[in-house]
Order: C-alpha cells, then structure tokens, then sequence
C-alpha cells in the first residue's frame, strides 16, 4: 500500500497531526460543556424571530454588503484575469487574497471607521484576488480550436469575447455565483467586529447567553443561503447589483486626513517614528518577532495541520451521506440538509459558538474548522460518487465503502483537501481573534493597544505564511499529479 | 405585495442616504467602551443621548462598538466627538488628540477597584494580601476582561507582576480574555476559568440585583484604590457645535441626576475630571508595557 505516493503523503500528513496533537492545548474547560450545548440546539428549535428589531436590517445589510463587495470583486477580478500571465500581477493578487476579509476590515476601520467602504472593501479585495486566479485558470482550460478559425487579423478585444467568453461562460456564472454564496458568510462574520451585518447581533446574543435570538438568526441565515438558488435568478442580478448599495446602512462619514494619517504615521513602525534609527528599529524587530509572530506561526502551524487532517477524515466519514451507493432516499436527503448545515456556517461562527460551549482551547477550533470543510469537501466527493457506476455484484456496506468507492474518489479528495489547505491556514489565523493564541490573537493584541505598526507587520507575516502554504499545496498537488477545479 | 415592499425598501433606502448627508454636520455623536453586555449599554447610553439632546438642543446619537479600541479609534478619528472611556483608553485617546480632555468623572471613578475572583470549587479563601494567595493561584486558570480595560486587565496584570515578578501567563496555567465584565462573571461562575479579574461595580450591581450564585464563586482579593472611567470631549468641538459647546456638555454631564439613568452606570453622580488625573494609569501602562 506504502507504494503509492497518494498513500505515503497521506501517512505523513497524519503523523504530522498526531504530533502536533501531543504539543497543542486541546481541553475541555468548561464545567458544563454538554448543558449549554443543549441550551444552543433548545434555542435553535425554539427560535425566537422577534427578538431585536434590528434582525431584518441586519439580515439586508448582510446581503447587501455580500453584493456589492462580490460584485466588485468580480469585476476587478476579471480585469486582473486578463494580465494575469504577467509574475507582478499574480503576486499582487496571490498577496491580496492571502488576507483574510476580517484583516482588511480590521485595517479599514482604523481610517474609514464605521462608513459601508469598510465592509465592501473588506470583501471586495481579496475577493478580487481570488477571482482573478480563478477565472484566468478558467480561461486557460478553455477550449483554443474557436480562436484558430477566426479569420486572420482579429482584434483580441472580439476574439476573446467572441471565442473564450461563450466558452467559459457557464463556468464562469457557476463559480461566481458560488462566491456570492461566500461572500453572504463573509459578510455575516464581519458584524463581529462591528459592521452592521448579522455577525453583529449574533455575537450580542451569545454572550448573553439568548440561545433562542441566536437561534433565530442562524436559521434565517440558513435559509437565506439554501433559498439562494430561488432567488439570485440571472434576470434579477443587475436589479439586486444596482439596488444594494442604497442598503448598506448609513455609517459615519470619512475623514480623508485619517486615511493620510494612517498610512504616513501610524503604520510606520514605531522607532523610525520616534527617530531612534536602525538600532531601534532591530531591537523592535526582534521583540515582535520573539514574542508575537514566532508563538503565533508556531500555534497557526500545529492548529492547521490538525485541522487540514481532521477535515479530510470528516470528509471521507460524510461522504457516504450524500451517496446514491448507500441507503435511500430519506437518509440521503437528511444527510444532505446535514452537509449543507455544515458548509453553510462560517468557520467563524462555529469556533465562536465551541469557544463559548467549551472554554478556549484549540478543540473548538479544530471542530469547528473540520465540520465546515468537511462539509463542503464530503458534498463535492459525495456527488463524485454518485457518477461512478458499480456492477450489479459490486460488494455493499463497508467492503463497497473501502474496496469500491474510497479508491475511485481518493485522489480528487487529495486534491480538494490540498486546495483547501491554504484556506484552512487562513481561517486558523482569523481565530486567533477569538482568543486563540494563533496569528490572529497578537493581531487583534496590536490593534486593541493602538499598536497599527505591529499589527501591520503581523498581519503582513501571517499573509507571507499563506502564500508559503499556497505554493507547497499547488507543489504537493503537482507531485501527485492531482487535478480539480477550484471550490471556494 | 412583494413590490411594494420592495419600493419601500428602496425608498427608505434613499431617504435615509439624504438624511444623512444633510444632517451629519450638526449631530453630536458620542460612544462608549464595550465593557458590558450590550442590551446593558444601550438602555444606558440611549438614555444619555435623550438626555443630551434636550439640554444641548443639537441631535445627539450614541453608536456601539464592539471593541475598546474601535471606540479610542472612532473618536481619535472624529467620528464620535465625546466617549465614556475607562482609565486606559481614555489616556490612549488623549494621547492621540491633541486638545481633548477629561471633563466628568462618575463620582465612584476617584477611587475605583479591581475585584479578583474565583470559583469556589478551586477552595481560595478571601485574603487581604495576594502574596499570600500566591501557593492557591499557581497553576490555575484566569480570565482577564478586555485586552485594553483598565479593570479588567491593567490594574490586575500591574498587581500580578509586582506581586509575583513574572507574566500572568507565566503564573498561570492559561490565560485569557472575556471581552467584559460581565462575561468575567459569567465565566468563572461556570468553572471555565478558575479565576478572574473584573471591576468591583459591575460585581457590586450583580450582586444587589441577585444576578450572581455566591455558593459558586466570590471575591477573593481586592486592589488598592485607582482613578478609571471619565467623559472624554474632542478639543474641536467648539468649532463645529458653537462657542462655549465643550463647557455646556461639561455642565450637562455634571448635572445629571435622573437616579434611573445613574443607577444604570451605575454611578453616584458626575464630578469634575482633568487629565492630569489619569497621570497614574497612564504610568502603569507605560511600566507593563502596553503604551509606548
């Protein structure tokens, strides 16, 4: 078995975890852990929708932020895509979607503050990075036999919208309208740190302990994503694209001086401010790499690897949920709404939500990380199944699970999982804001002492980090002869 | 139906744009560090808003924060021109407006104190020393409040450092950050955390309005006295909302004396404060190193 690299990478990857398990906090400290885990689902059936009247408002801010930032995303992705063969361009879009849309927002509102640019910014950068690596990788799939027939002497303005655009066209509107359903999950968790979504709210009634407000919003939240599909029609797009941003909410107004400020004097490390030269600024150096960015690397690294690990045993455990090669109709649909549950969470919210069930270890985290990337890691292989044909005398139960379908499908869930690494390292970064102690905890630290210069240098190390897994992912991928298109 | 909802939408939408615009210049808009639940501090603050209002004659709105620097960063950046500080942020504030000042203390802030608590499962008796707690708190878990409280996290890291010689995390098995009071309370009473550290007049509230199980947790020790939470003005005010603006809010604050409104703070009353009341918090920042 040990010949395959598939299998080899696997083990080391597990024994990496198992590790990383020995050296990482993982306790449960609550006293009651399993009480207020029943208070939460009693307050889920039980949801009480009028709570705060602010709950509607909150829910169109929530869209309308999703919206516009997906929006222009993808247009500026778009426009990236088609220079994206050039190195600076896919370094700037690798550096811009290698932080996370709660960063941005939490750099934003050191200079905008309260104003909508904030939420839309925080969504629409990386967005656009990512967009920009997508579609390009879209377009180079693309089929080259359309643009050999036109005649000689076409502008590449016509031929490319001639030639690739049909071409590509649906996966284009599938991809994006997948992002748009992100985009609702990043503009929720941005209420966390103020901005008028539901991540707002949410926050509110959990620590107050009102499971049945939290409920409420979690359910709404469920079924505006699952509706998604009834309501983001491609005819209504331009109307709801036009009208969101007379829902953002009003904020506060900018102050263009705070904006000058911030990038002249307050990123500015502190030294260099105060004149003290190069000597201080080492001495500087040296003391946020020792005490902040190397505990911070270090716990961001151990707590990825065991949730990269995690998520992929989760995932191979879901999988069957969804499959037409085991049970009927009525566990299949359950298991579906199950997996959509998972993925349509936030990371975030589910950390947010174990954090407070359990007290702060790397346990929520991990659980939280895994259940909603195996969620959407399970869907995507168990649809895979679905497609495979078995003969009629094909073996059942456990022996059809690992004979028959595990190995058909192993290499595409190496594939996913690989891809998701990066996004797992991302997200395991954010929770440090949670109290964590990950990159995000000494981020979050800076910022709450006024300390923009530091948290500027963390925030740019943990998006140096990223790129670092980004390019072992695609390298491991490439190794293994693993090919997929992209998720989320 | 679903239309003329739509257009209402749409209608609120735009109105709400124009208003905006029109009368941002003339709103005083003030916020408050997040420092207990929220539905707490906005009865509170909505009803020093309505306050304001009527004795100011300018609109006034209160916007909530979700963090004690976002509020140092609003008013640092003139979004909100008055804050309720603690200690803390209040010399964070100042220190990065040049021209503003304290003006109103809550007449409990002149002498304000740490609680440290614990759960009563850990069996830490009450002492009037904390050296003497030092064999029963090694170990253990403990939770501050906000990253940048003044109850809740500088006043108990100075007296665990010139206490013990070492960092709390160092002390203790593990570390944490509630966000608030409230939440310290919360947390300790249900074992998540062994032991805590929070302002004594949230505890103080809590406790009279039976909020809190004492069979479960109770104070343990108590710090010396220290100045903490002030009304901090912007030094621009003046400019914007009228000669003599900053001594009209000043009088307001100092004159309010609705008992339901102070009890929500919960405050005596407000007396007169200035900056230079704050010079000790601002060098136990600087010693445990949390200001430049």
């Amino acid at each position: 078995m040990f010949a395959y690299p598939t299998v080899r990478t696997s083990f080391i990857f597990l024994a990496i975890a198992l590790a990383g398990l020995l050296v990482a906090d993982i306790a449960i400290t609550t006293a009651n852990p399993w009480q207020d885990l029943g208070r939460l689902f009693w307050g889920v059936v039980t949801p009480n929708f009028f709570s705060t009247e602010g709950l509607l408002t909150a829910l169109l801010r929530t869209v309308a932020f999703a919206f516009v930032g997906v929006a222009l995303g993808s247009v500026c992705g778009f426009a990236l895509s088609l220079v994206y063969r050039f190195l600076p361009v896919r370094m700037f879009c690798a550096f811009i979607r290698s932080i996370h849309e709660l960063f941005w927002a939490l750099i934003f509102l050191q200079f905008f503050g309260f104003h909508p640019l904030t939420g839309v910014l925080a969504i629409a950068i990386p967005y656009a990075g990512i967009f920009a690596k997508v579609y390009s990788e879209i377009f180079e799939e693309s089929d080259p036999e359309p643009s050999r027939l036109l005649p000689p002497g076409t502008r590449s303005i016509p031929a490319f919208l001639y030639t690739k655009i049909p071409d590509c066209w649906v996966q284009l509107r599938t991809y994006t309208a997948y992002r748009l359903e992100c985009g609702m999950r990043s503009s929720a968790i941005l209420g966390f740190v103020g901005l008028p979504t539901l991540g707002f709210y949410l926050e509110s009634s959990f620590s107050q302990g009102l499971y049945s407000d939290a409920g409420a919003m979690l359910v709404l939240f469920y079924i505006l994503i699952a509706t998604m599909p009834l309501w983001v029609r491609p005819k209504l797009l331009p109307a709801y694209v036009l009208a969101a941003p007379f829902f953002l909410g009003d904020g506060m107004p900018i102050i263009w001086g705070n904006v000058k400020r911030f990038f002249t004097e307050d990123i500015v490390p502190a030294p260099i401010r105060n004149g003290e030269g190069l000597v201080g600024l080492s001495e500087w150096m040296g003391d946020v790499w020792i005490n902040e960015a190397l505990p911070g690397i270090w716990n961001t690294v151990v707590l990825t690897q065991i949730a990269l690990v995690a998520t992929g045993i989760l995932s191979l455990l879901a999988f069957p949920l969804i499959s037409r090669h085991f049970g009927g109709p009525v566990r299949r649909t359950s298991g579906h709404i199950l997996l959509v549950i998972a993925r349509s969470t936030p990371e975030y919210i589910l950390a947010y939500i174990l954090l407070q069930l359990w007290g702060p270890s790397m346990l929520p985290a991990v659980v939280a990380l895994a259940l909603h990337n195996g969620g959407i890691i399970g869907h995507l292989i168990g649809r895979q199944t679905n497609t495979i044909q078995l003969r009629p005398d094909a073996p059942t139960g456990l022996s059809r699970y690992s004979w028959e379908l595990v190995p058909r499908v192993y290499r595409s869930f190496l594939a996913f999982l690989f891809y998701r690494w990066e996004i797992i390292m991302r997200e395991t970064a954010i929770l440090g804001i949670l109290g964590i102690y990950t990159l995000g905890f000494y981020v979050d630290s800076a910022i709450q002492n006024i300390r923009f210069d530091r948290a500027m240098v963390l925030i740019l190390i943990t998006a140096l980090l990223n790129i670092g897994v980004d390019a072992l992912g695609r390298y491991i991928r490439r190794k293994l002869a693993l090919k997929t298109m992209p998720t989320c | 139906m679903a239309m003329k909802q739509l257009r209402k939408w749409l209608a609120t939408g735009f109105i709400s744009m124009s208003v905006f615009s029109a009368a941002q210049a003339e709103t005083f808009i003030f916020t408050a560090i997040p420092d207990e639940d929220e539905t707490k501090l906005v009865e509170r603050f909505q009803g020093v808003a309505d306050y304001l209002e009527e004795q100011l004659d300018v609109d006034v709105r209160y916007i909530p924060v979700k963090s004690y620097a976002a509020a140092v960063s609003a008013f640092r950046n003139n979004q909100v021109q008055l804050a309720w500080f603690g200690g803390l942020s209040g010399v964070q504030a100042r220190r990065l407006v040049d021209g503003s000042e304290a003006i109103a203390q809550g007449v409990e802030d002149e002498a304000f104190e740490t609680y440290f608590i614990a759960n009563t499962e850990t069996g830490i008796e009450p002492s009037d020393s904390l050296e003497s707690l030092e064999d029963k708190l090694r170990g253990k878990t403990f939770t501050f409040g906000s990253k940048g409280s003044t109850s809740g996290r500088l006043m108990p890291e100075f007296y665990i450092r010139d206490t013990f010689g070492e960092a709390p995390d160092s002390v203790f098995s593990r570390v944490g950050f509630s966000g608030n009071h409230t939440r310290t309370l919360r947390l300790v009473e249900a074992g998540t955390y062994e032991v805590g550290a929070l302002n004594f007049q949230v505890w103080e509230k809590e406790l009279a309005e039976g909020n809190i199980d004492t069979d479960a947790v109770q104070v343990i020790w108590k710090t010396p006295a220290y100045p903490d939470y002030q009304w901090t003005i912007r030094g621009d005010v003046n400019e914007t909302f009228g000669e003599g603006f900053k001594d009209r809010v000043t009088e307001a604050l100092l004159e309010l004396d609705d008992p339901a409104l102070l009890e929500s703070f919960p405050r005596s009353g407000f007396i007169p404060a200035s900056n230079d009341d704050y010079e000790p918090i601002r060098k136990t920042a600087v010693n445990i190193g949390i200001l430049d």
